[in-house]
């Protein structure tokens, strides 16, 4: 038995479809799509059939309006069969976010209904090469010259660069403000002085494109603003707060799957005459796992519901806790599988190596394991500071 | 372009158990499906429908459950479903189904295309399509593979052969019988789940669909299932082993036992 978190029909139909994508498309072809790198172009069709592409988009605008909850149950799902190909979907989230959270009602009507129905991806664009866990240190720029502003710059490491359609993009409108002169802009794909550079080889995620976004002289149109000039940082801040449960997700889901393979392998795998998981030093293992990613899913999902009531005004101090916890527990997991299946584990005929490097990834994007400690601890002393007042 | 599909609700047959007192299958317990078969046939329904426009319809004769395969016909994008039942309907072999389901086609009336699964996975007949076809005095094709070109005049279509593939045309409306090949049926979309939900499945009884009742149930029943039994494998017979002239002669003795020479 499962653990019983409440779901409610939709939200066990949202898994049910996930589920059935996962076993019946991806599976078959998830090692093919790593060895080769390439986009999982036949799978974001199937999300997109299916309705997953738009989860967490109200309704209003073509969505399942089934909220950051919605997102995180698909893309825990998808994960535990692949943790690559579900990027697609949940970096055309953190890339649509700041559109949900910022855009104007024009803005919302003009791009959302194409990225629910799957017809568009999207990515986010805020990384540079000197400016990771400080986007301050960027250098990427946006001059306003009448009715446009003129971006100057490069982002990297983007995931579904260059295969996305809309991109929010972060540049600085006002250099001498710092944090406060940055601003965040909505740059389709095709426009001139917009290209794509070098496509980064990576360790796991290897079915997810993870390119650099060049911009010479590029000229939007100013209606392409999210916000207000200088609202930037805080537009960014606002979507990792609502986007790093989707990481969390990801994470979650490949310790799951890992999981159940290593349960499924010490069963079966037989060594002194009887199978591995009678020895007490796998059990241990097992059990220890299991509760690691049973915790790890309840500090999630009550993040996720949290986020979805719209009660807390900011909630960058739990969505930190889970994807810090959830990441965490996700290497370690995937660690130990590889270690159950022991040589097996190591080789490529088997399905937990690819989860251990797909792990990795979810401790270092949309801010590292330490990037989440700095959050939590600044939320601490400054709750802590509130009350003394 | 209006499409009717019809459907049947089977037992999932990867775990059908036979009771082997009575011959029957055992239904109680077993997860009722839609006929694998005619997954297919709604699928080709839905894409036609796609390209250009107009509506499906399903179709399914069957007990009061066969609504729960509507309600999945809907959910894989159809968009009405129609459940015939009548207690009187119960019992019916090939040729009085296909009159019912005649009758209830008779009675949605305006329709171009009627599809049907090439055959059932409980009775593997493949008779119900053809011969409401004839019923409805209209051209049928089976085992198509594909569709090649469809308008509201004529079809072309590809039968699936032992050696190869017919390619036929035939003039509007037609009932074609589709085989596996013809397509992959989607995922199930959120939406559509949600719509099978709220869907209101229209129910027709004999009297609503007109039917003749001496042609439908047992009384329209030509064919009888007299006995269903599993048949008794024949084990291996006698072996005889050694040199040539030791075999000759236990065969020549054992024959001669046995009273045949």
């Amino acid at each position: 038995m499962a653990m019983d978190y409440m779901l409610s029909e939709e939200e066990r139909i949202m898994i049910e479809t996930a589920r059935t994508i996962a076993v019946e498309k991806i599976k078959p072809v998830r090692e093919q799509y790593d060895e080769k790198e390439e986009f999982p172009w036949d799978i974001v069709k199937e999300f997109a059939q299916a309705d997953l592409c738009g989860v967490y988009i109200p309704e209003e605008y073509g969505g399942f309006g089934k909220g950051i909850m919605g997102l995180v149950l698909v893309v825990e799902e998808l994960c535990k069969i692949d943790g690559a190909i579900a990027l697609s979907l949940a970096a055309t989230a953190l890339g649509t976010l700041p559109i949900l959270v910022a855009g104007s009602e024009e803005q919302k009507k003009k791009y959302l209904p194409d990225i629910a129905s799957g017809k568009k991806l999207a990515a986010f664009g805020l990384t540079e090469a000197n400016a990771g866990s400080d986007a301050t240190g960027m250098t990427t720029t946006a001059v306003k010259e009448g009715d446009y502003y003129v971006l100057n710059g490069t982002k990297c490491f983007i995931t579904n660069g260059g295969d996305a359609e809309t991109y929010t993009i972060f540049a600085k409108t006002n250099p001498q403000r710092g944090a406060r002169g940055i601003s965040c802009f909505i740059v389709e794909k095709g426009i001139s002085g917009f290209e794509f550079g070098k496509k980064e080889k990576k360790m796991g995620i290897r079915a997810s494109s993870t390119r650099e976004l060049i911009f010479n002289n590029c000229k939007i149109g100013k209606d392409q603003l999210l916000g207000k000039e200088g609202h930037g940082l805080m537009i960014a801040q606002t979507t990792l707060d609502n986007s790093r449960p989707g990481v969390a997700a990801q994470a979650l889901g490949i310790a799951a799957g890992a999981l159940e393979e290593a349960v499924d392998y010490a069963r079966k795998r037989v060594q002194f005459g009887q199978p591995i998981a009678s020895f007490q030093g796998i059990q241990h293992m097992l059990a220890e796992m299991a509760t690691e990613v049973e915790a790890a899913r309840a500090l999630l999902y009550a993040s996720a519901r949290m986020i979805d009531s719209g009660t807390v005004k900011r909630t960058s101090k739990e969505s930190a806790m889970a994807k810090l916890f959830c990441s965490e527990v996700a290497m370690k997991v995937t660690t130990n599988a590889v270690q159950i299946f022991g040589g097996y584990g190591y080789s490529r005929e088997y399905p937990v190596e690819k989860m251990m490097r797909d792990a990795k990834i979810t401790t270092l994007y949309e801010g590292t394991s330490q990037i989440q400690k700095n959050e939590i601890a600044l939320n601490l002393i400054k709750e802590s500071a509130a009350k003394s007042k | 372009m209006n499409i009717i599909v019809c459907i049947k609700q089977v037992p999932n047959a990867t775990n059908v158990q036979i009771d082997d007192e009575t011959g029957r299958l055992k239904r109680d317990g077993v997860e009722a499906i839609i006929n694998p078969y005619d997954e297919y046939a709604i699928e080709e329904g839905v894409r036609i429908k796609e390209k250009l426009g107009g509506k499906v319809i399903v179709v399914t004769m069957g007990p009061p459950q066969a609504e729960n395969a509507l309600r999945e016909a809907i959910a894989r994008g159809a968009d009405e479903a129609i459940l015939v039942s009548d207690k009187a309907f119960s019992g019916a072999d090939t040729l009085a189904t296909s009159y019912t389901l005649f009758c209830a086609i008779k009675t949605i009336g305006n329709y171009d295309i009627v599809i049907c699964g090439k055959q059932a996975s409980d009775g593997d007949t493949a008779q119900v399509g053809p011969e409401t076809a004839e019923m409805l005095n209209i051209p049928h094709i089976s085992y198509v593979k594909k569709i090649e070109t469809i308008d509201d005049k004529s079809i072309r279509v590809e039968r699936m052969m032992e050696d190869g593939y017919d390619l036929i045309e035939s003039s509007v409306p037609v009932l074609l019988t589709v085989v596996k090949e013809i397509n992959t049926p989607r995922v199930i979309s959120l939406k559509g789940k949600m719509a099978a939900r709220k869907a209101i499945i229209k129910t027709f009884d004999a009297k609503d669909i007109g039917a003749d009742v001496r042609k439908i149930g047992p009384n329209g029943s030509p064919t009888q299932v007299v006995k269903i039994f599993t048949p008794v494998y024949r084990t291996g017979g006698e072996k005889f082993v050694g040199q040539p002239h030791e075999i000759a002669a236990a065969l020549v003795k054992k024959l001669s036992d046995i009273g045949v020479i």
